[in-house]
């Protein structure tokens, strides 16, 4: 899998700009899908399966998208100011390099501060691409960027940019090679804008409509020095998520995906997250209520150029979605 | 359109109308009159929404949905104290500062009024370095207007409509000017696509009319015509202005990104071609924060590709908004050239 996470990671797809990603996921899944269709805002939806006696429509959710920034202003002498997409932060960018989806290449630099304490603000941030003056400028306002980082195979641990969400995209292109037989009408849902507030996955399960969501993304962890208050670590196996600030798990989600991992044993840890949510906040909002979850892969250093995660935790995530996408549901 | 064939006129009725937010029928009067002999279908939704359609000659064509908003930030009496004394809430995004000393209408009848603060004679040098807080503000109806006033009545800023050489400048200009441009464009409609307008209510206080607008309507794709905030005065140091948002006299602002919506990137390159095939100025709005009603459009449903297109306005949101008359103009024609040229075949490549 190692191989299909780093293509993943290292295309370029910024939120509400995912087209190349979509590509490289479409080419994948292509073999293995029983139907593959593009929505109005780019979402990427894959079935597999036709719904039989026992089974649910169920749509699963990986975002394409990642954070990254867009251009505001060119100034005479050719630099370039900025605006974020999505939960960037100001001490990841200093020194950091971008990478224009059209191709351009560049590095952020910041004005002088008045004490070398403090962090730049997006404001006193601006990205060199190398030209000197806005007439041989080769972007423009409203041209957008990612963080550029090259994968980092570390054996048991991955880093890279944009693990979050490339990891579930591969974790669910993966599932779809590995499921056989299901009862299940199954949607693998490639999402769009998910950095920017879950706008992808609203519209995609409005089509859909399912009856039972489950996201699939990374979650936060509290094994770092002096880090968050969490009991969620690296390597000890995929969470399953009871909350978030976006979403309460239906309960009965919760024990179905508990059951079959310790029926399948397949090491899980239960997740609670103070901050941040994912795609099933929207879903289990969609139309008259859709019964959510989210099966969620630990990841340090969430939002900065290099979010690592666990190698094992990626392929029992695979291994327990899988599980569950594979035998006739009852909720309960 | 020339800048001397503006709708002037409707314009001027339309800033002078009070609709602050969740109270637009003043507003919604004025569009009915002027859309019911331009459309084939018009209806007020449950939330007030005004939804006029005129429908395509050949089929299949393309539904587009064009919306404006009809309301206005403002203000909200909420209690009555003593002689026409009156506890006010805000209703969107005003600045408080923007509040003491400003004229203000009251109420379905307009009552005249002031939102009072103690004069510079009774003030102290400290005090006047901060700013009033708005609870300690009062709307002043004078005895006269004791009992006239309702909890619930909204008020705005008492600003008539005026021209002024190049300029318009008046209240509420966001958006009525996009409500007056969406009356032009059904009344020049092209006949090849379905124009679905919408007059939507409670922009302002979170594209809550445009939502449910966009369900009914269900369109095939969508623009939102406002009005975004020119912040482009010189700096006071005279360092170059990096963040002016939009400029006055640089035609029309199309957006790429805001705080609500990712334009469709399809939708914004055919604004962009369309303007240069016809030489229209237009400028990109800096993408950052705000939104408009493309923001809820585009998440109605299985998804509708949005974009939006606004005349750049000086001190939005205050008592008095200055726009330019070409800026108008050219957002009138690059909408009404776009529209012309729009096809399905827009949308037949993925979003990208």
């Amino acid at each position: 899998m190692k191989e299909l996470i780093r293509k993943l990671v290292e295309a370029a797809g910024p939120s509400g700009y995912e087209q190349s990603v979509r590509d490289l996921i479409k080419e994948e899944v292509t073999p293995y899908a029983d139907e593959i269709r593009v929505d109005a805002l780019g979402n990427l939806i894959v079935r597999k399966g036709q719904k039989r006696e026992g089974g649910l429509r169920i749509m699963t959710a990986a975002h394409m998208d990642e954070i990254g920034v867009i251009v505001t202003h060119i100034e005479d002498d050719g630099f370039v100011r900025f605006t974020t997409i999505g939960g960037v932060r100001p001490h990841t960018c200093l020194g950091g390099r971008v990478q224009f989806i059209n191709g351009v290449r560049g590095v952020i630099g910041g004005e002088k501060l008045e004490s070398m304490d403090r962090v730049h603000s997006f404001d006193k941030l601006f990205i060199d691409i190398g030209a000197t003056s806005k007439a041989d400028c080769p972007v423009k306002v409203g041209d957008v960027a990612v963080f550029e980082r090259p994968f980092l195979d570390l054996g048991k641990r991955l880093v890279a940019k944009a693990m979050d969400d490339r990891i579930a995209c591969a974790i669910q292109i993966e599932t779809l090679r590995r499921l056989g037989n299901t009862p299940n009408e199954i949607y693998l849902v490639f999402t769009t804008q998910e950095e920017v507030g879950t706008r992808g996955a609203t519209p995609a399960a409005f089509g859909i409509d399912p009856e039972l969501g489950l996201s699939v993304d990374v979650t936060l962890t509290g094994d770092t020095p002096k880090g968050i208050k969490m009991a969620v670590a690296l390597g000890k196996g995929p969470a399953i998520k009871v909350r978030d600030s976006g979403m309460l798990a239906d309960p009965r989600i919760v024990r179905w995906m508990v059951e079959t991992a310790e029926k399948a044993n397949i090491p899980y840890q239960l997740e609670v997250l103070d901050g941040g949510s994912t795609d099933a906040r929207a879903i289990q909002l969609v139309r008259a209520g859709v019964p959510s979850g989210c099966l969620s892969i630990p990841c340090r250093y969430i939002h900065s150029p290099s979010e690592m995660v666990d190698y094992d935790d990626v392929q029992n995530a695979v291994a327990l979605l899988v599980a569950l996408l594979s035998n006739p549901i009852t909720l309960g | 359109m020339d800048p001397q064939n503006l709708p002037l006129d409707l314009l001027e009725r339309l800033s002078n109308a009070c609709g602050v937010s969740g109270d637009e029928g003043e507003v919604r009067k004025i569009v009915l009159e002027a859309v019911k002999p331009l459309a084939d279908e018009v209806k007020v939704d449950a939330l007030g929404n005004v939804l006029a359609i005129k429908k395509a000659r050949g089929e299949p064509a393309l539904r587009v949905m064009l919306a404006a908003h009809m309301d206005e930030v403002g203000l909200m009496i909420v209690d009555e104290e003593e002689g026409g004394l009156y506890k006010f809430e805000i209703v969107g995004g005003i600045d408080p500062r923007q509040l003491p000393g400003k004229p203000v209408w009251v109420g379905k009848d307009r009552l005249p009024g002031v939102i009072g603060a103690r004069p510079i004679h009774l003030t102290t040098p400290e005090e006047r370095k901060s700013a009033i807080a708005a609870e300690s503000l009062r709307i002043d109806l004078g005895p006269e207007g004791g009992k006239k006033a309702k909890p619930g009545d909204r008020a705005v800023f008492a600003t008539p409509f005026k021209v002024v050489g190049p300029s318009v400048m008046g209240k509420a200009l966001d958006d009525r000017l996009g409500v007056a441009t969406l009356i032009t464009l059904l009344e020049r409609a092209p006949s090849h696509l379905e124009f679905q307008a919408a007059f939507t209510v409670q922009e302002e206080i979170g594209l809550r009319g445009a939502r449910v607008a966009a369900y009914t309507l269900n369109p095939d794709l969508a623009f939102a015509l406002d009005a975004t905030p020119a912040n482009d005065l010189p700096t006071w140091d005279g360092s170059e202005n990096t963040t002016y948002n939009a400029r006055l006299g640089h035609g029309p602002a199309v957006y790429v990104a805001d705080g609500a919506t990712l334009s469709d990137p399809r939708l914004v390159r055919f604004l962009l071609q369309t303007a240069a095939a016809h030489h229209i100025p237009y400028q990109i709005r800096q993408p950052g924060g705000g939104g408009t009603d493309a923001g809820a459009i585009h998440r109605q449903r299985s998804g509708i590709p949005s974009a939006s297109v606004s005349v750049p306005i000086r001190h939005a949101h205050s008592a008095v908004a200055v726009a330019r008359l070409d800026d108008w103009a050219n957002t009138i024609n690059l909408m009404l050239h776009t529209l012309q040229a729009l096809t399905p075949d827009i949308l037949a490549p993925e979003r990208s």
